[in-house]
């Protein structure tokens, strides 16, 4: 039991992980679109400026989570292989002009805004359809007959549920990216972009926040098991609204160190992380032991004890020599005044 | 078509388009390495400007090859969740350990080109040399997993149960050292020979000895010698991967050769085409005696035919063609090197008709074919297995039907990506010439590589 639940708390700190990056890289990608014939702004400059070093190393996320997925709980792979089948291609479909067109958007400059637009919209699509991976593993769209699987689309698609995960996704995807990109302009003093990307977030918080209560309320009404155990931690998950006041303070409230301006983003985007990390905790123990309800749990579904000891040993030493590389990274894009604040470019 | 064609010839697809960028992604890095060594050591900007515009290309077409490696990736788990879970179970290890080659790659990656002017020299050629190994490590551990489907281990098999599970084992299977080897030395004969198209039709456009010419004669060298080098070991590795399969998968190497009865002084049929109704091979020329020297070293090596085996269990005998055509460019691109070098030191030519020219653009796309023969006739032989004498590719399929209407959208996103990342690559080398690289580069302290336009 103990290592399976080891596992899959790995596998959840890759899903939790993603899941931030690709909000911030999606929606980066998204803004530098929607601004894009406001070049006074800066705000497509600075979306750019986040996206172009980092995507890769976000699209690399993705891999290791379904890598991890098959290496931790290879039959749960199996079936969730069968069921994602349609929505997993469409996201591939997506996730390749996505990225090929953000790569040609830059080096094509004459083409910029056609392509921008391609990977903007291509990309704004594919929260949407990553989040659909959660109510599909909660089985009621999963039909288990004679030994096969199926995912009933229609059933899928006919559930106001699945609707509110996808509005969620979309909402929470802009929301994280316009607080992350807030920041980001603050440090690269673009303060006109800094303005653009606060008011973005003023506007998506409250209507995040609305999904997000709207994805408890149809859980509520379709999915009873995961609500209920959901709501056993209802103190964090008021903790984790409570975060959401940290994030309007952060957003409104005057900068103590810097004389007339509004906004700490640095403190929203910290207290986003915190609110979403505390919201799938909750989450992702209710859904505990099932990976896809009520067929699949973790431990029907672990790996062999042999190779779940050699894959573990492989992340340890894996991340430890990655770590000093992500360090350097990120102080080479994140934190260093000279990539921040060129100019032109 | 069945379902289990559809789901092969989609998997095939995006494999023959991912393997071009993916085997010139751990191609071209060698490349810059050694011209951005070479220009520390001989001072020439030539070489800086060939390693950033090379590094330019680079990037487009990971713009390509890392989605395309993200669709291979994921596909694997959508259309063979059968093998994937055998894969999880047995054989997680090359692909966990190729997640962490792959950050390097990416981390890596973007240093060199966004922050190229901010880091110290030395440390730009440690990011490369990072780039460089991470694309190989992700290439060879891939592989591997290729390997262990050719000669699994690590593993017990009975009653359809995998018991006594060592991951190592599977890890390090019979075959990992001399296929994965044999991907890594033919990516960087691409990635050479492919600088080296690009090279000679350049110098063909060019007057003889204007400025752009010298530039790309010094492009063409340094790739003639790097890619006739690894054509060489290339060849080397080939003979040891065909005496492995001699020795791992018999049926494969009777079926690449059209053998079918087992006979010690077997021959090695060259060309011609098998048939499955006479059993026999027509049209080839035979060389006596020489299959069973190449299999084990002697002549008197028995070599395993077809007729061995029950016939449902032969590969397609199309491999034949497959296996040649990757044999006779691999041989070629040995060849063409030396020819250029005994033309110009030999025969004190100076100049490259345009004749050697043509013939040298051609080399490229030529070691592009080959490997794409090489990597069907190795997938396509091991046919009907996916795992080799274990699971079989039809039980590992989806049981997912319909699939002709994925099939049609993957080919069509493939068409586009295609399209654009040739068009993106000529529009950029076309607005950015050679000439006004070499000038940026000559004038001091001008940006060379953040600059975009």
């Amino acid at each position: 039991m103990a290592d399976a639940l080891i596992a899959i708390t790995v596998l959840w700190g890759f899903v939790f992980i993603y899941a931030v990056m690709a909000t911030m890289d999606f929606g980066a990608g998204f803004w530098s679109m929607i601004y894009i014939n406001r070049e006074k702004t800066k705000a497509t400059n600075i979306a750019n400026r986040y996206l172009s070093p980092t995507w890769e190393v976000t699209n690399t996320f993705i891999v290791a989570l379904v890598v991890a997925v098959y290496s931790l709980f290879p039959s749960a792979a199996n079936i969730l292989g069968t069921i994602l089948l349609i929505p997993g291609s469409l996201i591939l479909l997506l996730l390749a002009l996505r990225s090929a067109f953000l790569v040609f958007s830059n080096i094509a400059t004459e083409y910029k805004k056609p392509l921008t637009y391609i990977s903007g919209i291509a990309g704004i699509i594919i929260p949407g359809l990553l989040i659909s991976v959660l109510p599909i593993t909660h089985g009621h769209y999963v039909d288990f007959a004679d030994g096969t699987v199926n995912l009933n689309l229609n059933k899928l698609f006919s559930s106001p549920n699945e609707y509110a995960f996808i509005g969620f996704a979309i909402t929470s995807t802009l929301f994280l990216s316009s607080l992350l990109l807030a920041d980001y302009s603050k440090a690269s003093n673009e303060m006109e972009a800094y303005r653009v990307y606060l008011r973005d977030g003023k506007i998506l918080g409250p209507i995040s926040l609305i999904m997000a209560l709207l994805i408890m309320i149809t859980l509520k009404n379709e999915v009873g098991w995961i609500y209920n155990k959901m709501m056993e931690d209802l103190p964090l998950l008021l903790i984790s609204i409570g975060f959401f006041l940290i994030i309007g303070y952060g957003l409104y409230a005057r900068n103590p160190f810097q004389k007339g301006e509004r906004g700490m983003p640095r403190l929203a985007v910290i207290a986003v992380t915190i609110q979403y990390l505390i919201a799938s905790y909750v989450y992702g123990k209710a859904h505990l032991p099932y990976i896809i309800y009520p067929n699949v749990t973790i431990e029907s579904a672990f790996t062999d004890p042999n190779s779940f000891r050699a894959v573990f040993i492989t992340y340890i030493v894996g991340f430890a020599i990655l770590f000093p590389g992500f360090i350097y990274f990120w102080s080479l894009f994140m934190n260093d005044k000279r990539y921040l604040r060129q100019k032109g470019n | 078509m069945s379902d289990l064609l559809i789901a092969r010839s989609l998997f095939g697809t995006t494999m023959a388009f991912h393997i071009i960028f993916a085997t010139i992604g751990v191609g071209l890095p060698l490349m810059i390495l050694v011209a951005e060594l070479l220009y520390q050591k001989t001072k020439d900007q030539d070489y800086v400007v060939m390693a950033k515009r090379w590094t330019k290309a680079f990037a487009v077409l990971l713009g390509v090859g890392i989605p395309t490696g993200t669709i291979a990736g994921v596909q694997l788990s959508l259309l063979w969740p059968g093998f994937m879970e055998v894969i999880g179970r047995v054989m997680p290890l090359p692909f966990q350990i190729e997640i962490y080659a792959f950050f390097i790659e990416a981390l890596f990656m973007s240093i060199y080109v966004y922050a190229a002017e901010r880091i110290a020299p030395w440390m730009r050629i440690a990011s490369l040399v990072l780039v460089a190994i991470g694309a190989l490590s992700s290439a060879v551990l891939i592989t591997n997993v290729h390997a262990f489907q050719g000669t699994p281990a690590g593993f017990r098999y009975e009653d359809g149960k995998f018991l006594d599970i060592d991951p190592w084992a599977a890890f390090f299977n019979p075959s990992f050292f001399v296929t994965a080897g044999h991907v890594a030395l033919s990516a960087y004969v691409v990635g050479a020979f492919v600088v080296a198209s690009v090279a000679s039709f350049k110098m063909m456009k060019n007057k003889i000895g204007s400025r752009v010419y010298l530039f790309h004669q010094k492009a063409l060298v340094l790739s003639l010698v790097v890619g006739g080098i690894f054509a060489f070991l290339t060849a080397l590795n080939g003979h040891e991967s065909a005496q492995y399969l001699h020795k791992y998968q018999p049926e494969k190497l009777a079926a690449a050769e059209g053998l079918f009865e087992t006979q010690s002084h077997a021959p090695l049929a060259i060309g011609g085409f098998t048939d499955k109704e006479t059993k026999e091979i027509k049209g080839a020329i035979e060389i006596p005696w020489a299959l069973s020297f190449l299999a084990g070293n002697s002549f008197d090596t028995v070599v395993v035919g077809l007729n061995d085996y029950p016939e449902e269990l032969w590969p397609p005998l199309f491999i034949h063609t497959l296996f040649n055509g990757m044999v006779f460019i691999g041989s070629a691109l040995i060849m063409v090197p030396l020819l250029v070098f005994a033309w110009k030191k030999l025969f004190k030519k100076t100049q490259y008709p345009k004749l050697m020219l043509w013939g040298l653009v051609t080399t490229g796309p030529l070691a592009v074919i080959a490997i794409e023969c090489g990597w069907i006739f190795a997938c396509s032989g091991r046919q009907p297995w996916v795992i080799y004498h274990i699971l079989s590719t039809a039980e590992s399929a989806t049981t997912a039907t319909n699939l002709g209407a994925l099939f049609v959208s993957f080919i069509i996103v493939y068409m586009i990506l295609g399209f654009s990342v040739v068009f993106v690559l000529l529009y950029f080398f076309r607005k950015n010439t050679e000439l006004d690289d070499i000038e940026r580069a000559e004038k001091k302290g001008t940006p060379l590589f953040s600059s975009n336009s």
